[in-house]
């Protein structure tokens, strides 16, 4: 059964089994003295720290820094994992059921968001037991379609929203464009920051922007928060989002649009794995990562899979918990699927175009 | 499989196994000793088995090569020195850039040979030590005919016949580390592979022959200390460079005290890895297990010392717990494997005895829960916390896969505890801020300081020790002085 946005995991809250405390308790506690009234009552230990520009400031400031070379090489020597056999069989049916079948085109139209549905449903028409996507991801007016087009299925709606892919415009019209894609019966939403107020330092802004969204959901619909890491560009910068997301209470923490240069890396997906693994130590929520655009293999696939696996652990090796922002990844993945079955490649007219 | 379980736990993600094939190999049966170009039979006709560490399987017989062996080829290589010296810079950097080449080309077949006799994984073979290897051949034969520019004068001279000794951890690499610069400033080798892993010198030995490098120029002989000990002792021998342990690096010093022979040792180590508590703390902790467990440990420069501020020390040590649970121990051959075995029974006996004494003197030991392979030499990672300068794991070295845990709290205290051994080879600092890298780096007596990074090794970068660890460098410019008249 799909489990509504607010269900998270338990686990013990900012201490360990002798008591002391973890990594990020420190900075909940460091912080919690700066602050001089809370409002409302913390929801996880960490609550405090957006109580004002200043502290959340300090404390995204105050989180470990990340070392490039460092992260970058452990992500390259993590992508040497050889998974064959019966380890690529899993992998690659669990990838096919974490992808966000994606048509993000102002081209777009209602036959081509059927026919998206319908490959989500049912990837493979030659092969029954090939999973369903976890959902299919279109633009806000076309929910109505998808919505239709999976419906009966287990197969989500994901909307982006909040004047995707650039957010420009009034926190107004960007409220305005949830409450549509929820209304339209969205099970997901895809919002992006705003990296402006983001880069200027404005973090709380940032940080109210998401909580308004979030209220936009509703107590049903999914939020994935999308940060557009290549607009971040360093390292520090997408730790720090990833916290201020998931302070936000964002259901998922997503690297980009698929719309500028450089989108979903390796390197940037242990990263945000890194940060969801810290923050469910610190405050037992768990949050979902999503890596988007610029996944094309199923051999990328799979490296981002055992970046999963030996990062944030076998807990997000889950639709739930991760997905892949993706369009023609699903191809390769059917492609690697029927090879494995039968022994031989196929080729591109063996597997559906959408 | 559903869509979305509602986050139920599916099924773990369990690696296949992923091995390498070893039938790239061909491994004789046994091996005479290279003098002179050509395979030979010891004159003893006396012969010991090489084993691989995680089988126990047998995997050839080796010649022991006595006295008589090594006048041989120390004969051997001091005929060929007039020649192999006399050739201009640029005709000897064809045959290094050559042996380099084929290096690169059988790299496959030559990593597979190394986890077989070494233990090590496959992927620190694949993925280290032979693109090293090829490298070091590469970056000493462009340096052959630009002598006269490395700073030792207009045309400085070799020094004739080295006898060369190295160690069981890296066999192939140390192996280029000796021969690439000696043989690009012009001197001739004979080369004592360890008694463990003969088997990749053994190979190049092949190399050089595929390479048409003239005969006499390398000599391989293989055997026990008894063989180092006959190289190094012999007269007619230049050059002497010796890496392995500080006993025998001393008593390489006794005996050729009072000789003509030039000395370079590279000898044992208690590297510290100092972490700051404004550490990059997930690449700290990457950093800290390729300090320690790269090659089970086995490594003179490994980072066996943890010195943290002990302000982060609790949370510092949970994020390493963690990942170490990660590590994945078993198979060397297979592709996913990180820890490997422990290079020999003997050594083993070593690590496990001092992780005893780590635990009798009242250090608080924590290991890697995993099973151990039936057969072979295995040891599982382990740390050690709650140590002090005052015990043992502290100051001896292990040579093993175990971390010696140690608390700090302000940076001149991680300093004066970082220095305070009798090694001083390498050492780490981790830290965001770069003024307190400069600065600690400075004070550090250590041949190799790594900064925000450990075990990171490079043809052009001098490596060698102070105090206990050694003298000379090797690698760079500075490693070509130990094999010139200067």
């Amino acid at each position: 059964m799909p489990s509504g946005a607010g269900q998270y995991r338990t686990v013990p809250v900012g201490a360990r089994e002798d008591g002391r405390p973890t990594l990020y308790s420190r900075y909940a506690r460091r912080y919690a003295r700066l602050v001089t009234m809370s409002t409302t009552a913390p929801a996880h230990p960490l609550q405090d720290v957006t109580a004002s520009d200043g502290t959340l400031r300090r404390f995204l400031h105050g989180l470990p820094g990340v070392d490039a070379v460092g992260l970058e090489a452990r992500a390259a020597s993590l992508g040497t994992r050889s998974i064959k056999t019966t380890a690529k069989a899993y992998a690659l049916d669990l990838a096919i059921s974490m992808v966000d079948l994606t048509t993000l085109e102002g081209a777009d139209t209602p036959g081509k968001v059927r026919a998206l549905g319908a490959k989500a449903v049912r990837p493979d028409p030659t092969d029954r037991t090939t999973p369903s996507t976890a959902a299919v991801c279109v633009y806000p007016d076309l929910v109505a379609v998808a919505k239709e087009a999976v419906a009966g299925s287990g197969v989500k709606v994901a909307s982006v929203a909040t004047a995707f892919p650039a957010g420009r415009a009034a926190l107004s019209v960007k409220l305005a464009d949830v409450r549509e894609a929820v209304a339209a019966g969205a099970d997901e939403v895809d919002m992006v920051i705003d990296r402006g107020a983001f880069l200027a330092g404005r973090y709380l802004k940032v940080y109210d922007e998401i909580v308004a969204v979030k209220e936009a959901c509703g107590p049903h619909a999914r939020l994935k928060v999308i940060f557009e890491t290549g607009e971040l560009s360093t390292y520090d910068n997408i730790r720090r989002a990833s916290w201020l997301a998931m302070l936000a209470g964002a259901d998922f923490i997503k690297t980009s649009t698929g719309k500028v240069a450089v989108n979903a890396t390796p390197a940037n997906t242990l990263l945000m794995l890194e940060a969801v693994r810290d923050f469910r130590a610190a405050t037992g929520v768990q949050v979902g990562v999503k890596p988007a655009g610029g996944i094309r293999t199923a051999k990328d696939a799979i490296k981002f899979l055992v970046l999963v696996n030996e990062t944030a652990g076998a807990d997000w090796l889950d639709p739930h918990w991760f997905r892949f922002g993706a369009s023609s990844l699903l191809n390769d993945l059917l492609m690697q699927r029927q090879k494995l079955a039968t022994g031989r490649y196929s080729g591109p007219d063996y597997v559906t175009v959408d | 499989m559903t869509t979305d379980n509602g986050g139920k736990r599916p099924a773990a993600f369990e690696y296949a196994p992923a091995p390498e094939s070893r039938a790239i190999v061909d491994i004789a049966p046994s091996y005479g000793l290279f003098i002179d170009g050509e395979f030979t039979e010891g004159a003893q006709g006396r012969v010991f088995k090489t084993v691989s560490p995680s089988t126990e399987e047998v995997l050839s017989e080796v010649t022991q090569a006595d006295e008589t062996d090594v006048d041989r080829a120390v004969a051997a290589a001091r005929r060929a020195f007039g020649t192999w010296s006399a050739l201009p810079g640029s005709e000897r950097a064809k045959y290094l850039f050559r042996i380099a080449r084929i290096i690169q080309e059988r790299s496959r077949e030559l990593a597979v040979l190394e986890t077989l006799d070494n233990g090590k994984p496959i992927r620190e073979t694949r993925d280290v030590d032979l693109p090293l290897v090829a490298a070091h051949f590469f970056y000493y034969a462009g340096w052959a005919d630009k002598l006269s520019y490395a700073g030792f004068g207009p045309d400085p001279r070799p020094l004739g016949v080295a006898g060369q000794v190295i160690p069981w951890n890296f066999p192939l690499l140390m192996l280029a580390w000796k021969i690439a610069p000696a043989l690009a400033t012009g001197n001739t080798v004979v080369l004592k592979p360890a008694e463990t892993t003969p088997l990749s010198a053994l190979f190049f030995a092949d190399v050089c022959r595929q390479a048409g490098l003239p005969k006499g120029v390398v000599n391989i002989v293989t055997g026990d200390g008894r063989t180092g000990a006959a190289l190094v002792a012999h007269p007619d021998v230049d050059k002497v460079a010796f890496t392995g342990s500080t006993a025998v690096g001393k008593e390489i010093a006794r005996t050729v005290a009072g000789t003509r022979k030039k000395l370079t040792l590279e000898l044992g180590g208690k590297g510290a890895n100092i972490v700051f508590d404004d550490a990059p703390i997930d690449q700290a902790v990457e950093g800290i297990v390729n300090g320690i467990f790269f090659n089970q440990g086995q490594v003179c420069c490994a980072g066996s010392r943890l010195l943290v501020q002990e302000s982060i020390h609790d949370e510092l040590l949970d994020a390493l717990k963690r990942r170490l649970s990660t590590l994945r121990l078993g198979d060397p051959l297979d592709k996913n494997t990180d820890i490997g075995a422990i290079n020999s029974a003997e050594q083993l006996a070593r690590i496990t005895d001092l992780a005893d004494r780590g635990e009798a003197e009242g250090a608080e030991r924590w290991t890697v829960p995993c099973e151990l392979p039936s057969s072979g030499y295995w040891f599982a990672p382990t740390l050690f916390t709650n140590v002090t300068q005052a015990h043992t794991i502290a100051r001896d070295e292990i040579f093993g896969p175990v971390l010696s845990v140690l608390t700090f709290r302000t940076p001149e205290e991680a300093v004066a505890k970082a220095n305070n051994t009798p090694y001083g080879l390498s050492a780490g600092v981790w830290t965001e801020k770069g003024s307190r890298i400069l600065a600690v780096a400075n004070k550090l007596r250590a041949g190799v300081v790594w900064s925000n990074t450990f075990n990171k090794f490079d043809p052009t970068s001098p490596f060698g020790g102070y105090k206990e660890s050694g003298f000379g460098r090797e690698g760079g410019r500075h490693g070509l002085e130990a094999y010139l008249d200067v």
